[in-house]
């Protein structure tokens, strides 16, 4: 086996997570993300996972079928209306859910992996959602103080790796995905197509390899 | 909703307008659309120098896929698949808010619950435990230079949506620059509300009927274009 061969089956990849880890998932509605993790983990013994991600698909249908098992402790997001699953499960106090704006939620999982702790957004001033959070004026307007949104695992969604792990993505499924792979600990990165060394173009490449830790082919259509 | 503009016609003649607003500026715009009303505005933009931008990763969004030009993996941020423009590209969701936040984004065009006369606006939550769900609305309107909010002057139990003090969960203070509804064009100057355009159906007193918010009428009161 050559030392950089990150390519392995998706039950081989899904192995590497732990119960109770907090776990980044690609995507936005249900496109662009890691459809074969996400259905080996909603098909594993994992539990107590914290499930970090834009939305959560719809009831019962992509990231949405990590809800049906009571497989997660948490949610940290930004838009859960279409999955009512959601609210009625942090309603009967099944789950955790933290709202982050949007831009705030990118730029905090964008600054987890690029060593940034904290930063300050003027999303959210004054609303529910920076109540108790720090804030400071800057030329003259105010700001929230966010923090960078870490992760154990990251699971995303690419078009093509090659076997070192360079990333392209494909039109919007690209959406959080190369956030996402530099900001876990482990980033386990789903393809269409794998390649070998060389073939992919470098100036075109999102995610360099240093950031993917293993790539899983995806044989479903 | 009011009855005084027929009901198909109220999103249509809001978003003729926003679309009026941006082209009549004759120059190079990038726009955001919301969800919803805000949606129509492309279908009246007929301007190669306005580009719309979807925050979840696409600049140059076309005109809705339809057929076999569905891609499941090219959709705006309200989940629809659209079509690509000559020239359009892609980008990941931060570099998305880095042009919105960083005030690269000439406007956005949003719905609304409420918007008071102040301009703070309501649109992300109406607290029943039923929704829970921010997106990208109140990075929006922080980050856009230009905030229009697209929506019907009433509510459709026919509750007035220009109040004094927004009662739901507030978006973004002071945020609101430009309100459109069937029957008025309102614009935000110092915090205050000012009447520039009023729809044909309705006089300034008949206005203010239906309108919680104390507004100033503007001088050059014109008649809004339906």
């Amino acid at each position: 086996m050559i030392l950089d061969e990150k390519t392995c089956t998706v039950a081989e990849a899904v192995a590497k997570i732990r119960s109770g880890d907090r776990i980044m998932v690609g995507g936005f509605g249900n496109s662009g993300y890691p459809e074969e993790l996400v259905d080996a983990v909603t098909e594993s013994a994992l539990k107590d996972l914290t499930i970090i991600s834009n939305d959560l698909g719809s009831p019962g249908i992509g990231l949405g079928r990590f809800l049906i098992n009571g497989q997660v402790k948490a949610l940290i997001g930004n838009y859960y209306n279409w999955n009512p699953d959601v609210a009625a499960a942090k309603n009967a106090g099944a789950i955790a859910v933290t709202l982050v704006p949007q831009g705030t939620f990118a730029e905090g999982i964008r600054a987890a992996g690029v060593g940034i702790p904290a930063f300050y957004a003027a999303a959210g001033v004054g609303t529910d959602l920076a109540a108790g959070k720090k804030t400071a004026q800057f030329d003259g307007r105010e700001y929230v103080l966010e923090r960078a949104i870490h992760a154990d695992v990251a699971l995303v969604r690419a078009y093509k790796a090659d076997r070192r792990g360079n990333l392209v993505y494909y039109k919007t499924a690209r959406n959080f995905n190369p956030l996402m792979a530099m900001a876990a600990r482990l980033t386990i990165a789903e393809v269409d197509e794998i390649v070998p060394v060389g073939e992919l173009d470098p100036e075109c490449i999102v995610t360099p390899h240093l950031f993917v830790d293993n790539v899983v082919l995806k044989v479903k259509p | 909703m009011t009855d005084l503009v027929p009901n198909e016609q109220v999103k249509t003649r809001i978003a003729r307008r926003i679309a009026h607003e941006f082209m009549s500026q004759r120059r190079r715009m990038f726009i955001n659309l919301g969800v919803g009303t805000p949606t129509l505005v492309a279908n009246y933009i007929r301007d190669e120098i306005i580009f719309l931008q979807a925050e979840n990763g696409m600049l140059g969004v076309g005109s809705r896929a339809t057929g076999d030009q569905v891609d499941p993996l090219l959709i705006n941020a309200g989940r629809e698949p659209v079509t690509e423009t000559p020239g359009c590209c892609y980008f990941d969701s931060a570099t998305s808010f880095g042009m919105i936040r960083g005030g690269h984004i000439d406007a956005t065009v949003i719905g609304a619950f409420e918007v008071d006369e102040t301009g703070n606006i309501a649109n992300w939550i109406i607290p029943n435990g039923r929704q829970l769900g921010v997106g990208g609305a109140m990075d929006l309107v922080a980050g856009a230079r230009q905030v229009v909010v697209a929506m019907p002057h009433t509510s459709s139990n026919g509750k007035p949506k220009l109040v004094r003090t927004c009662s739901l969960p507030v978006t973004g203070y002071h945020e609101a620059d430009l309100v459109v509804t069937e029957l008025g064009v309102f614009r935000f100057r110092d915090q205050r509300m000012v009447l520039t355009e009023i729809a044909p159906e309705i006089d300034v007193a008949g206005l203010k009927t239906v309108t919680e918010a104390d507004f100033e009428v503007d001088p050059g009161l014109r008649p809004m274009p339906v």
